[in-house]
């Protein structure tokens, strides 16, 4: 049982700032995903918080204590790393009681927490393995029991679904979930995976070059990101960001795309854009929000209506994503699976522009 | 007509034997190995198979004289032949010394030169120079060191740290301080190779074992204990087993340091002392025998204990 707090921490290698001022809190029993482009600093931040790297500056708390100086053994954590790092010559057994018996468990208590740990992954048939002659996903499930068995009061994992393959994943990513459910502990789960992240986090840290860029549910993150870097992070097919100018006719705001089009801006939305009017801005609005006009979901103001070419559809069934073209500018609709539109045709498409997101260019930060 | 033509040219197809895929795979395979087989044959079993002819024989070296079978003849006479047993006796003993403190001294060594820090590469280098340097100029080089007059260990242990209140001839007062003598040059000599083969196997090691470790709260000698020696068990094997074999067969140092000298020979000068200086072809073939089969058992001890397979 622990809550988990960075406080102005800092990592350095050499001239390299790797994080810069990190503040992030987390909760008791939460499950938070560490998410973020290769390189910006969120293994690091996992390996500052389990003592495997020494932070620069700052203080690291779990629960009250401040463990800046504290050896790994001492902080109560469990980690979970990528490449498993399972001990090639022990049995799986041995692999998942080797830190009870440094702590010299009695014989009785390990091997039934070692038991009762292999139960629950169903790798009780297993035990007497060497990691070599296990799959992937048992080599997985392995290092999860290993970080069980310690009944720790932090997980900590690095990537731990990285190497397994797609379906696989989706399925230990659910199981993950339930695990958290039931130990009740603070999990802590880097990935570069928005998917992982949205589906397993109870709230989400999306970091960019050791900055923190935002802290939030994952509703939060994918209705309102906070900068264009969170907008184009969260969610697949990935946000269209035009360049546009807040314009006004008749009295109403639009969005100027270049020289050809505006559409409308609704008044619920104009908040703080006033500042903005004849200015350059960055609009976004995700492909979920852009719809064959024949097929408008209930309820969608249909004001901002637009004539487009179709370069490419991609039917998934469920969905068609089609990559659209208007004045040389590209951008993907998510269309219901019933659309007409075709490879080299044209289409009339409805814009949501409750949905839009609107930027400024040069901050890159959320307006409204 | 096209008919016949047909069946005249699937006819050999049938009537020769088809290989399935696996067939021909190691057909091919055997192709690719007969020229190795046939090297190894002719350096390594065919001297060997010589020997062992010879031994049963009482050949003389560079003789017109007619050679006679004799049977074990040879064989009965080692059995009896006290200064085999001493070469033995000094061959092991110089082999323990030198396996034992080269492999102690060598895991420190590569221990110290896989951890982390400046100068790695130039110390890695630089420690091989003692095994760079031929071995019949380096036991030239420590037999002036010791030399009971003028040698610098003199020098040093007897004026500048007073150990001893008088000189003394290393490799001259008995047999013991002489192969201790020795040995303490083969060490000196094998120490930085015994380390750069652990080294190697140290490095095989994945780093990320030891950070698994660290969080499991093992500290760095539980970690060398459950991970490092475990881990490095092939490489040490094979360090050990090369290192046994080449104590066993030791010649040069002691040849240059000690020439025949009778209480301090070892089985290789005495195999080549009866071969070569006493011309007997026959006798001397049998101690080369004798020699193979006790590294052979050497071999047999360390693959049983280590458990080579497991590792």
């Amino acid at each position: 049982m622990a809550s988990i707090t960075f406080e102005n921490v800092y990592k350095r290698f050499g001239e390299v700032s790797v994080l810069k001022d990190l503040n992030m809190k987390v909760h008791d029993q939460e499950f938070l995903v560490l998410v973020g482009p290769s390189g910006c600093g969120k293994s690091t931040a996992l390996r500052c918080l389990a003592g495997l790297e020494e932070i620069s500056d700052g203080n690291i708390y779990i629960g009250d204590r401040v463990v800046n100086e504290m050896p790994p053994k001492d902080r109560d954590i469990a980690m979970v790393f990528q490449s498993y790092a399972l001990y090639p010559h022990m049995t799986v057994r041995d692999n998942m009681a080797f830190a009870l018996k440094l702590r010299k468990t009695p014989e009785a208590e390990i091997k039934r927490r070692v038991e009762e740990a292999a139960e629950m992954l169903s790798i009780g048939h297993l035990l007497e393995r060497k990691p070599k002659a296990l799959s992937g996903g048992q080599r997985q499930r392995v290092a999860l029991g290993r970080a069980i068995v310690r009944n720790p009061s932090v997980f900590l994992m690095d990537e731990p679904l990285s190497n397994l393959d797609a379906k696989l994943r989706v399925q230990t990513r659910a199981e993950i979930s339930k695990l958290h459910q039931r130990l009740k502990t603070t999990f802590i789960y880097v990935t570069h995976d928005q998917t992982e992240a949205m589906t397993m986090g109870s709230r989400i840290a999306i970091m960019r070059d050791g900055i923190l860029q935002q802290l939030d549910t994952p509703q939060h993150l994918y209705d309102k990101p906070a900068n264009m870097f969170v907008a184009g992070f969260i969610g697949s097919p990935a946000m269209n960001f035009f360049d546009g100018r807040i314009g006004r006719s008749n009295g109403h705001l639009t969005v100027e795309i270049g020289e050809a089009f505006a559409v409308p801006v609704p008044a619920a939305r104009t908040t703080g854009l006033d500042a903005y009017i004849g200015k350059p801005v960055a609009f976004g609005l995700r492909p979920e929000d852009v719809h064959d006009a024949h097929y408008v979901p209930r309820g969608v103001n249909e004001d901002a209506r637009l004539h487009v070419d179709v370069n490419v559809i991609e039917p998934l069934g469920s969905e068609i994503y089609a990559y659209l073209q208007k004045d040389g500018k590209e951008f993907i609709g998510r269309f219901d699976p019933r659309s007409e539109v075709h490879t080299g045709g044209a289409a009339e498409i409805v814009l949501d522009m409750h949905k839009m997101h609107i930027f400024d260019p040069d901050t890159e930060q959320a307006i409204n | 007509m096209s008919q016949r033509v047909a069946t005249t040219s699937a006819a050999p197809s049938t009537g020769k034997r088809t290989l399935t895929l696996a067939q021909s795979q190691s057909r091919f395979a055997w192709i690719l190995l007969i020229p190795t087989i046939g090297v190894v044959l002719m350096v390594g079993l065919f001297p060997l198979a010589q020997t062992f002819y010879f031994s049963l024989t009482d050949a003389r070296l560079a003789s017109s004289r007619e050679v006679n079978f004799v049977g074990l003849q040879n064989y009965l006479y080692l059995l009896q032949d006290q200064q085999f047993f001493r070469t033995v006796g000094n061959t092991v003993f110089f082999t323990v010394v030198t396996v034992g403190f080269e492999f102690a001294l060598g895991l420190l060594i590569a221990l110290v030169i896989n951890s982390n820090f400046r100068g790695r590469g130039l110390m890695r280098t630089s420690i091989l120079i003692p095994w760079a340097i031929p071995t019949v100029v380096s036991a030239q080089m420590w037999k002036w060191m010791y030399h009971d007059i003028y040698g610098v260990i003199n020098d040093l242990l007897v004026n500048q740290f007073g150990i001893f209140n008088q000189n003394v001839a290393f490799l001259a007062t008995n047999t013991t301080v002489s192969l201790f003598a020795i040995a303490a040059v083969d060490i000196w000599k094998t120490t930085p190779f015994v380390a750069l083969l652990l080294l190697a196997g140290l490095q095989v090691i994945p780093g990320d074992v030891y950070e698994a470790a660290d969080v499991d709260g093992a500290n760095k000698i539980q970690q060398f204990f459950a991970i490092t020696l475990p881990l490095l068990m092939p490489a040490i094997l094979v360090t050990l087993i090369f290192r046994t074999l080449d104590s066993l067969r030791v010649f040069d140092v002691f040849y240059v340091m000690l020439g025949n000298r009778r209480d301090t020979q070892t089985m290789a000068i005495y195999a080549q002392q009866s071969l070569v200086n006493f011309s007997d072809l026959g006798y001397g073939s049998t101690i080369s025998i004798a020699i193979f089969l006790i590294i052979a058992l050497f071999v047999v001890i360390y693959v049983t204990f280590l458990k080579i397979e497991d590792a």
